[in-house]
């Protein structure tokens, strides 16, 4: 999992039936000191979050496990809110 | 998922028989500003999107997860047609 901030969303009305309902986000991955890094991304959102709020986010097939058993076609999942972290 | 601008399709008549009917388009991946990052890549296409169009595609594994791509041997498909894109952050 990789570290994120959320820093927008996307609106899509013509989408694949099994993301209706799902909040799409676009994230920026971070560093530890929160310096963006690398590519933004959209993933779903399977736990709430917002614009401005440091997630994390899962890749890859395992992104549609929080949806089961419904099949969602995605590679991008916020799994959670990032508290507070400290990197020594 | 990767936001990306269709620039046009692609057309094969040899084909694995699991893409016979499928619609091919080349994507070029864009930021949230809509600048062109990264390179090209072919997508099936899943919502019926056009050239021009903005769209969310969804690579690896999970784009056989896509409505009809069931044992497809794809690795990117287009899942949904983009109205807008907030950022704010």
């Amino acid at each position: 999992m990789q570290i994120a901030r959320v820093i927008g969303d996307v609106v899509a009305t013509v989408k694949d039936a099994a993301l209706t309902g799902h909040k799409l986000l676009v994230l920026q991955p971070v560093t530890p000191d929160r310096q963006a890094t690398g590519r933004t991304l959209v993933a779903l959102d399977a736990i709430g979050a917002g614009v401005g709020e440091h997630v994390f986010f899962v890749r890859g097939k395992e992104a549609s496990f929080p949806f089961l058993p419904a099949e969602t076609p995605a590679d991008a999942c916020v799994v959670g809110i990032v508290d507070h972290w400290d990197v020594d | 998922m990767i936001l990306a601008k269709i620039v046009g399709t692609v057309v094969a008549t040899r084909k694995d028989e699991r893409l016979v009917s499928s619609k091919l388009l080349v994507a070029r991946p864009i930021d949230p500003a809509g600048k062109p990052e990264a390179n090209y890549l072919v997508a099936v296409d899943t919502v019926d999107a056009g050239v021009g169009e903005t769209v969310l595609i969804v690579s690896g594994s999970s784009a056989r997860m896509a409505a009809g791509l069931k044992d497809c041997p794809v690795d990117a498909a287009i899942i949904g047609v983009v109205d807008q894109i907030d950022v704010k952050g």
